[in-house]
């Protein structure tokens, strides 16, 4: 089994056809999380480098995890601790890892586009941990899993995406691919966390997200980062909380099977309420194993079993 | 309540394009209907209003009733019986009061002391930024829910574009329009009046047209950027009522509103120095006059608001330059439109519609502006030939500057009804 890319960058790249083989395959790699021994050769001797230059408690330990139960050996890199602090800039940090022939480069950047510049720069696999306000592929991968696997099925679903879409990486590659697997996309928020031509994702755009809510299947909550009020781009986190928020009482119209679902980490009490965050709606944290998962399917598909160049 | 017909008046309602001599039945606070029947309720109170016109009660866009803080000047009680006098029936208080009402509790202080004690309907416009600083967001969602039926930072621009541009599109979830004092304060300097030749003869700093027409400029094109309903305060240049007239052609959501004294009065009345003809915006050239009037005519402007601004003697004989700007307009606004109908420069019907429809679907305001069966029973009823002479001193308004004492005009209001309940009869 092979993936039609040899770089996992962007949602726009995979086929249908792709996302499929990458979920049959997750969810085959998902048991190993569950044996007692997590652990299978599969990438024995192979080498992974996780560079990520920007914060990040899940990604990263995903992949190392990932890496690590497929037996691949790892290496950490971030900007503090690095020669970066004295001045290398990106490429030329890559091109020395490269010097030392790993097989996939993991990267995580707060610059949209970095880890095409440096896929364009060095001849290693490479994988976007998130780029920017740009995309999260893998995210978007483990998020669809999720849906398959709580739902049983993709087809005629509608997922509601609400909060800071204008600044969220995490909402673009959602949107692509849940319009390329077929399911209605509505989105919701503040105007001014929504960025003009959202429409050209295929979703439709709803005002007052509390009237959409009674149609969603999934409503996936985004994260607002504090600093957004200092931006004036609502007046505070308490009116937030109140009027682009959910709790139990936001939620009372939904469907009784409704998901809530979090990419994390969750603003407790802001765009999410205690009691939703931790009710029995949320698969927040089934987000989070399915991650390892994907992340151990992504990196079999490009250089696993048969994967020698 | 006793029921209330009113028989024999022109009835003129802009919105259900009526003009004519007919009867207004009102009931239990509503209008029951206008008709050309002659049945009369039981126990009705009957008003002949021969001779005069019936017509929707005025809605104010724009006024400051100076409550909460400066009470000495006006407040809500005596700013409702200024407008009950004007034949207002709706007045919407701008937010700078002190403190500024850009949170809950004092958008929740005004609703509670007009129910105590306004005559007529005060809707509060709630602050865009805190304080009215321009630096931050007002609790936007908060202030809509308390009762704000639009955001203002009125008495003052809010300078920075990015911040103009996130209300406009924050105000969207709650359906708020933006009201814009459209003025650059880095080019008004220590202008006092328009900049001229006046200005020059006066030695006093002027105000240019540019200090108005940029910001009108820059907010349309928020607009343009955004979707975001814009309504101009206080229009007082050509060049602004162009642009505005160009907006519309767009088809952009751009309203807009000229005050009765801009209408009036051109920067030769300042000769003399008079503080009471001190006003922000400035009264400009003829020019601009005559274009404001023509804008109105022909709709570009939408409303008419009296920006009824009271300030106490103390603030007002300081000197022309040390003078607050503003004057009160509630009282003497219905003579000073009157005039330009009665100089045939704006139809009677259009001066109506800028008192009563217009202003009330710029703030969706539902059964106000109209006369229309099941409408709230907001009603003026004015004799237009009636000479009047404006007696600065009768003011209802705690407050007197006026520049317009013992002008001889025509227009008299003869009865204010709110809501079924006489608040003002001559």
């Amino acid at each position: 089994m092979r993936l039609t890319q040899p770089h996992i960058l962007s949602i726009n790249d995979l086929t249908k056809k792709d996302v499929l083989t990458i979920l049959q395959t997750a969810e085959s790699f998902k048991e190993i999380s569950e044996r007692p021994i997590k652990k299978v050769p599969t990438l024995r001797g192979k080498t992974v480098v996780n560079c990520f230059f920007e914060d990040s408690t899940r990604t990263r330990m995903s992949f190392e995890i990932a890496e690590k139960r497929l037996s691949a050996d790892t290496v950490n890199i971030s900007k503090s601790g690095s020669a970066m602090q004295k001045g290398e800039n990106l490429l030329d940090t890559m091109r020395n890892i490269e010097a030392m022939k790993p097989d996939i480069v993991v990267i995580r950047h707060s610059i949209s586009g970095a880890p095409m510049m440096v896929a364009e720069a060095i001849e290693s696999h490479v994988i976007n941990a998130g780029d920017g306000m740009h995309e999260h592929p893998t995210q978007a991968l483990l998020d669809l899993m999720t849906i398959k696997e709580v739902k049983g099925r993709i087809q005629g679903l509608t997922v509601g995406i609400v909060g800071d879409i204008l600044h969220s990486r995490v909402a673009r590659s959602d949107m692509l691919l849940f319009r390329k697997m077929g399911i209605s996309v509505v989105v919701g928020g503040p105007r001014t966390l929504m960025p003009i031509g959202i429409e050209d994702f295929g979703v439709t755009v709803c005002p007052n997200i509390r009237e959409a809510i009674p149609s969603l299947d999934v409503l996936m909550m985004l994260r607002v980062q504090r600093e957004r009020a200092d931006e004036n781009l609502f007046p505070n986190l308490r009116e937030y909380a109140r009027y682009f928020g959910i709790s139990n009482e936001t939620l009372k119209d939904a469907k009784d099977d409704m998901t809530i679902m979090h990419p994390g980490p969750v603003n407790r009490g802001v765009e999410i309420s205690p009691e939703v965050a931790d009710g029995p709606r949320s698969v927040i944290l089934n987000q989070v194993t399915n991650g390892v998962a994907v992340r151990m399917a992504l990196l079999y598909l490009l250089i696993g079993d048969g994967g020698n160049e | 309540m006793k029921p209330i017909f009113i028989k024999n008046g022109r009835v003129i309602d802009p919105a259900k394009k009526i003009d004519g001599v007919m009867n207004v039945v009102v009931e239990n606070g509503k209008i029951s209907a206008v008709t050309s029947a002659k049945k009369i309720p039981e126990e009705a109170l009957v008003i002949d209003a021969k001779g005069a016109i019936v017509a929707p009660g005025f809605i104010d866009l724009h006024c400051h009733l100076r409550e909460p803080g400066e009470e000495y000047k006006e407040d809500i009680e005596s700013g409702s019986q200024a407008a009950a006098a004007g034949g207002f029936t709706t007045v919407c208080c701008m937010a700078n009061t002190n403190p500024v009402n850009d949170c809950t509790s004092v958008t929740e202080y005004i609703v509670n002391r007009a129910r105590v004690c306004a005559c007529v309907n005060v809707l509060p416009v709630g602050a865009i930024t805190k304080g009215l600083k321009g630096e931050n967001l007002a609790d936007i969602g908060d202030l809509a829910c308390a009762g704000a039926v639009a955001i203002s930072d009125d008495g003052r621009p809010v300078m920075n574009a990015m911040i103009m541009r996130h209300a406009m599109e924050y105000a969207q979830t709650f359906n708020l329009p933006v009201i814009s004092h459209a003025e650059d304060l880095n080019l008004r300097g220590r202008g006092v009046m328009h900049e001229g030749t006046a200005s020059t003869e006066l030695g006093l700093r002027g105000i240019p047209a540019a200090t108005e027409e940029t910001m009108i400029a820059r907010d349309i094109l928020l607009c343009g950027l955004t979707g975001s309903r814009l309504h101009i305060a206080h229009v007082s240049t050509a060049g602004g009522v162009e642009m505005v007239r160009e907006a519309k052609k767009l088809k952009l959501p751009v309203t807009c509103e000229v005050t009765p004294h801009h209408l009036t009065l051109t920067e030769q009345v300042v000769h003399g120095y008079d503080p009471n003809t001190k006003v922000n915006p400035p009264l400009r050239s003829e020019n601009d006059r005559r274009e404001l009037v023509a804008g109105l005519a022909d709709g570009t402007i939408d409303a008419i608001a009296t920006d009824h601004a009271p300030h106490d003697i103390t603030e007002k004989e300081v000197g022309f330059e040390g003078s607050a700007f503003g004057m009160v307009g509630l009282e003497t606004a219905l003579p000073l439109v009157l005039k330009l109908v009665h100089d045939k420069k704006v139809p009677m019907k259009r001066m109506i519609e800028a008192l009563t429809i217009k202003p009330a679907s710029i703030l969706n305001l539902k059964k106000k502006g109209t006369l229309a069966a099941g409408s709230d029973a907001d009603i003026v009823i004015f004799n237009p030939n009636e000479p009047v002479t404006i007696r600065a001193s009768a003011f209802k308004s705690k407050s007197r500057n006026t520049p317009f004492d013992g002008w001889r005009l025509q227009g008299k209001v003869l009865y204010t009804i709110v809501g079924g309940n006489i608040v003002y009869k001559s």
